[in-house]
């Protein structure tokens, strides 16, 4: 079987303070990371891997920084990395974004299963998955926990409002990955990383996957931002401080004022 | 990269806006690096217009063929009774607005099977017109099968926008539809309007604190989802019956090879859900640990009401995704929501400001929450806490 997976490298959302006087992000600094997602994604594909011996290619686009998340994954157990880096990727929506990677999928050659994470940390569309799957005429499943993958088949727990379904689909397909909240990711051994190192990653540009350039960057994306904005500035309430049993009585004594406690 | 002109006269506007740093002044002329997105962001912010995206290459279509606000209604099903998702009332209304503002006609469009009972209660938002597609073979939600309908009808009718709900369902069908037609899609959008003819998408962007207006000029349909409880329904016109017009569509083969094999729905008493909670005590990063979170459930429980986390307490593990309050999680509308140890970042903020009494408890009295609450204590939450419930519990004696 042959797996791909695709992943993004994003900034970690749990290091990024907040300007107290600007209300902004401050991204100077912030360490860049696997998107969790992603992360979650490429365990289940390792450990498809380990019952049925499936080959893993990671797929991934961004700039030259991005090889860093290959290089993770490819210490974790992934067999080869491919990088699509390129000028004329950037300014990609959704759109553009799973039309080059479905475009380097379609290079890659042969594949059974995509393997994506639901949404990246820093867009949260969730929309890219589904746009790849598209693109190769291939069906998808959203938001699944767990996956288990034999022969021709896959079974999955897909997460569906107020509850799951059990779902069963026959390969190619293509599969989006929701983590449990208590999922740690792993990291590997310093061995494993150095081991890994010899490990192939390909980086692609545009014309190395054939890409369409009416359809990539900016030429591929409907979307345009208009304007960006702070949020509206609003009064802000009454404030008060104090030692921490006089602001206990005092949100008492709100909680009475506003008729929540008689 | 972003294109910038002889014009720049080096003010350095543009550089406090890049929401990714890509910007800055070199001998006084506005200069951008390889961390460029061509977001276009900056464009509207330079005074003297020397910012500018390149063309593109797209050839343009035209779009005047295209009229109508559409809103793909969502049939919830749990195996034994169907109902319209809710949501769908709040996007008819929403759409209601829009339409009236374009001067076209506001449509449902629904597929399932067995529908029609919903269709007099589905016209009283306003709708002009609804679309059905029924049939045994729409029974159950499948990507391919709704995708291809949904695609059918859009080539057919040639709708300006179409809305859906931001629910499991909608952020599955929605994309495959936009990559399909090559259009555009925006995500969870908190605001919408129309300027110029176009649908102005607003949502929190590039994944900080600051709002982005997004708009498709050059394509449509424009489509767009939104989140359960952004919207306010309005029934508009009751006892009104919209058109119904019934479209036939056969099911593509490639669907039978997704196959569901049976459904679970959770148990309705497993607490009371973030969604309908009227009071909703909500934690952030400043509640540190699981003990944090234990006071928070005292306190909800005292209360009646029900824990939320902002998404930094469930990056940490503290609570499940389900609990998680913002943007990218439920949109709440509480009589009380109290933010314990939340910052305030806008991604949390458009998931509760719409609450009725907010309190904020914050360490920080430079933290953005204080600008949306109408009460700020100043203050350790983990402290202040436990004496709070203390004196509800003596209160209630």
């Amino acid at each position: 079987m042959n797996i791909i997976v695709c992943i993004k490298q994003v900034p970690d959302s749990t290091q990024v303070k907040v300007d107290p006087k600007t209300g902004t992000l401050i991204r100077a600094g912030v360490p860049s990371i696997l998107n969790p997602y992603d992360h979650f994604a490429l365990e289940r594909a390792l450990e498809i891997k380990a019952k049925t011996g499936a080959k893993i290619t990671l797929l991934s686009m961004g700039p030259n920084q991005a090889t860093a998340v290959l290089r993770l994954g490819l210490a974790l157990g992934a067999d080869e990395g491919v990088l699509l880096s390129d000028r004329a990727f950037a300014g990609s929506d959704t759109w553009a974004t799973s039309y080059a990677l479905a475009t380097a999928v379609r290079k890659i050659g042969a594949y059974d299963l995509i393997l994506c994470g639901q949404m990246a940390i820093d867009g949260d569309t969730a929309q890219t998955g589904p746009g790849i799957a598209y693109h190769l005429d291939i069906p998808q499943i959203t938001f699944c926990e767990s996956i288990d993958a034999s022969g021709n088949q896959v079974v999955v727990k897909k997460l569906i409002d107020g509850g799951h379904q059990i779902l069963e689909a026959d390969l190619p397909l293509l599969v989006t990955m929701t983590m449990p909240h208590d999922y740690v990711a792993k990291y590997p051994s310093f061995m494993a990383a150095h081991k890994a190192q010899d490990k192939v990653i390909h980086v692609w540009t545009a014309a190395d996957i054939g890409a369409d350039p009416k359809k990539l960057g900016l030429n591929g994306s409907p979307t345009r931002v208009d304007r960006i904005f702070p949020p509206p500035a609003r009064a802000k309430g009454e404030m008060f401080s104090g030692s921490a049993v006089e602001l206990a009585d005092k949100f008492v004594e709100i909680l009475k004022k506003e008729s929540v406690l008689k | 990269m972003i294109q910038i002109s002889e014009k720049c006269v080096g003010c350095g506007k543009c550089t406090t806006v890049c929401p990714f740093g890509a910007l800055s002044l070199v001998n006084r002329k506005a200069v951008a690096s390889a961390a460029c997105t061509m977001c276009g962001a900056c464009v509207k912010q330079c005074p003297v217009g020397a910012l500018s995206l390149p063309q593109s290459g797209a050839a343009k279509k035209d779009l005047s063929a295209y009229k109508g606000v559409w809103v793909f209604i969502e049939i919830s099903n749990d195996g034994r009774t169907q109902k319209v998702r809710p949501v769908g009332f709040e996007l008819l209304s929403k759409g209601r607005e829009l339409a009236t503002q374009l001067g076209e006609e506001l449509c449902a469009v629904v597929i399932g099977y067995g529908t029609q009972p919903f269709f007099a209660e589905l016209s009283q938002y306003g709708t002009d017109k609804i679309y059905s597609v029924d049939g045994p073979a729409y029974a159950q939600y499948n990507t391919i099968a709704y995708a291809h309908a949904m695609v059918t009808l859009i080539e057919k009718y040639k709708p300006s926008v179409v809305l859906y709900p931001s629910t499991y369902v909608g952020r599955d069908l929605s994309p495959r539809i936009s990559s399909q037609l090559f259009v555009g899609l925006t995500a969870d959008c908190t605001g919408l309007s129309v300027k110029e003819g176009n649908l102005i998408q607003t949502r929190p962007a590039f994944g900080g604190n600051i709002m982005a207006d997004i708009k498709c000029p050059d394509y449509r349909p424009q489509m767009s989802t939104v989140r359960p409880n952004v919207f306010k329904k309005v029934v508009t016109t009751p006892g009104r019956m919209a058109a119904v017009v019934t479209e036939s569509i056969a099911v593509p083969p490639q669907a039978a090879k997704v196959r569901i094999v049976n459904t679970h729905m959770d148990p309705p008493a497993s607490g009371m859900k973030l969604d309908e909670a009227e009071v909703v005590i909500a934690g952030g990063r400043g509640m540190k640990n699981k003990a944090g979170f234990d006071l928070l459930e005292t306190l909800a429980q005292e209360l009646g009401g029900t824990v939320g986390a902002s998404r930094a307490a469930i990056d940490l593990g503290l609570k499940p995704k389900e609990q998680q309050v913002g943007q990218s999680g439920v949109t709440v509308s509480a009589k009380l929501y109290v933010a314990c140890g939340i910052s305030g970042a806008v991604q949390h903020v458009v998931g509760m400001e719409h609450s009725d009494v907010i309190i904020g408890i914050n360490k920080d009295a430079n933290a953005p929450i204080f600008n949306v609450c109408k009460y700020g204590l100043v203050g350790d939450a983990s402290q202040i806490l436990p004496r709070i419930v203390e004196q509800i519990k003596a209160n209630k004696k």
